[in-house]
């Protein structure tokens, strides 16, 4: 068996989100760029899975981004993955979510793979897309928002969280896809020796060209496209109560949600 | 234009956001013969009445043992079978976790453009553009469709209102879908389990009282709870709350938890990292609690006490249980 962790850079959850002088572009200039925090938990389901199957499904982390991606995949290596794959966007920057599941989908077929695990979403485009589309390409089933997950030789049960606390279960067979949620494990830390270790692991860089697919024409096919950005408005400013009783300032604004906001 | 709008129903309960949903659909395509929308579930024909007065005359309906439950690989393939019946150029849909499981999967069969959560959309010039925040909120993408015959969207839920207007006949039509039982053979839904908490979810909460780190211990959210049950508020969490072991992952509001929109956020002892009032700041009216007068919270909130949350929350809620208690 051999698994694929999709990875994703994306900014730092703390970053101050800029936009760029032409308003269609974010400004990335002081970004500090992570592996989309979902991911984390993508590759750590991919580890433990290679470890109960006594260590022999290779885990390969794959992503397909501009050259900052590299680093972030040698982090993934650290973890304990065992090969990384970058295939570049270079062409194809502007790509929407059908457009890289078509790239990751080939990829992925290419590979051999049986199962693959990915974020929930990134948080970025917070699009939640790639992975389902890539397991539609393939023909493949998929679950996403997944918090528990146990493999049981072609077959996979596995938990996912909807609205009101509610959880579906699924039986799924595979090869087949999985979006990781939070709960779904504690991703572990890269040890120090891991560290070392990675920057010696095979790593391979790729385009779409390797997997017979033509970036120009993938680039005319681009569905979705980003003509701009803005901030949200801004929030009037607010009141704001200090140095009275307590009694006085909650009176205060409980009369205010009510006869202002009209929420209670 | 003609427009079709898929229906989200649980245990033969529609959804409420369905008719924001409706709403939407029956505006971009203008006139209720262009309209349509579809209900799946295991026995839906009688629910089509209640899209009476929405903007639609036809209503799909797919009904199957098979549909009982949810499952991606078979709800696509009804929602696929109304497509290719009527021919929309648009589908709309919600932005729920199952609006968002299926949608994307259909969006890669049928080639089609998707626009995932939007906050506002129009159909201008034969594309589809629609807002949509990302980076939780920090910032809006105007987002257009191109290069496909077929658009497809998610709306976030408690954003655009659901209308009601006195056109649309809805009329139940069966749509028969055979073989989705054989698609579901890689991929079945054993069965789903009820939520513990009879309360509304964060993401669909409309009033939502949250602690932070300032909570200190997982009892200290006792008061919160007090104060939700006076006011029906749903309890939720910074990820500094959560991570310190005081709240569960489910609780947590932020960029890496949940994005909520209700119409009342009450933000108790939460400084207001980045992070977090991504996760928030939408939310029509915030109120803030915080000993740090200082505290970024307070740029965000509509009416702010600077004070101890320990001896505001017990006084807010003996005050909103003599406005609203029994």
């Amino acid at each position: 068996m051999k698994i694929v962790v999709l990875l994703k850079q994306t900014p730092d959850t703390e970053t101050k989100i800029k936009i760029d002088a032409s308003g269609s572009a974010i400004d990335h200039a002081d970004t500090k760029f992570i592996i989309n925090p979902y991911d984390e938990f993508a590759i750590e389901e991919a580890l433990q899975t290679k470890e109960k199957a006594g260590g022999t499904p290779e885990v390969v982390i794959m992503s397909f981004g501009d050259d900052k991606a590299r680093e972030l995949i040698i982090k993934g290596l650290a973890m304990g993955g065992d090969r990384g794959v970058l295939i570049s966007n270079a062409g194809l920057e502007t790509a929407d979510s059908l457009t890289v599941a078509k790239v990751l989908a080939a990829a992925i077929k290419a590979e051999g793979a049986s199962l693959v695990l990915c974020g929930r979403q990134a948080i970025d485009d917070d699009n939640m897309h790639v992975g389902t589309m890539a397991a539609e390409l393939l023909s493949w089933p998929h679950v996403n928002v997944v918090t528990k997950m146990a493999l049981n030789g072609e077959k996979v049960t596995v938990e996912r969280e909807v609205e009101g606390g509610k959880v579906e279960v699924y039986e799924v067979g595979l090869p087949a896809v999985f979006g990781a949620h939070k709960s779904l494990n504690t991703p572990r830390y890269a040890s120090l020796p891991g560290i070392m270790k990675a920057k010696k692991k095979p790593f391979e860089t790729k385009s779409p060209a390797d997997y017979g697919l033509n970036s120009a024409d993938l680039k005319g096919k681009i569905k979705v496209a980003i003509k701009s950005f803005e901030y949200p408005p801004a929030k009037p400013a607010g009141k704001l109560f200090q140095g009275e009783e307590i009694e006085v300032m909650v009176e205060k604004v409980v009369k205010l949600l009510r006869e202002e906001a009209k929420i209670i | 234009m003609k427009v079709l709008v898929f229906i989200e129903q649980r245990d033969g309960k529609v959804k409420s956001s369905a008719y924001e949903a409706l709403t939407v659909g029956a505006r971009l395509a203008g006139s209720p013969a262009d309209a349509a929308a579809v209900l799946v579930g295991a026995d839906v024909a009688s629910l089509a009445s209640q899209m009476a007065g929405y903007g639609v005359d036809k209503v799909y309906t797919v009904s199957g043992a098979e549909f009982a439950l949810y499952n991606a690989m078979g709800y696509s393939a009804a929602v696929e079978a109304a497509i290719k019946d009527f021919s929309p150029q648009v589908v709309v849909g919600v932005a729920s976790p199952m609006g968002r499981d299926f949608f994307p999967r259909l969006a890669a069969r049928m080639d089609a453009a998707l626009l995932t959560d939007v906050i506002a959309v129009e159909w201008k010039d034969g594309a589809l553009h629609g807002t949509k925040p990302m980076y939780s909120g920090k910032c809006r993408a105007h987002l257009v469709s191109q290069n496909c015959n077929l658009h497809m969207v998610t709306i976030r839920p408690n954003v655009m209102p659901a209308q009601k207007s006195a056109s649309g006949a809805a009329t139940a039509s069966a749509l028969p879908v055979a073989g989705a039982s054989a698609l579901m053979n890689t991929m079945k839904t054993l069965e789903i389990r009820k939520g513990k908490s009879e309360k509304a979810d964060l993401t669909d909460a409309k009033l939502i009282i949250s602690g932070g780190r300032a909570m200190a211990n997982a009892d200290n959210f006792k008061i919160l709870h007090e104060c939700a049950d006076v006011i029906g508020a749903t309890v939720g969490a910074s990820r500094a709350a959560v991570d310190s072991g005081y709240a569960t992952h489910d609780m947590q509001v932020g960029q890496t938890g949940k994005t909520v929109n209700p119409n009342l956020y009450i933000a108790c002892g939460i400084s207001g990292s980045i992070q977090h009032m991504a996760g928030m700041r939408t939310s029509k009216v915030i109120v803030a609690v915080n000993t740090d007068k200082d505290a970024p919270i307070f740029t965000i909130a509509n009416y702010g006490i600077v004070g101890d949350l320990f001896k505001v929350v017990p006084v807010l809620t003996k005050k909103l249980n003599e406005l609203v208690g029994h």
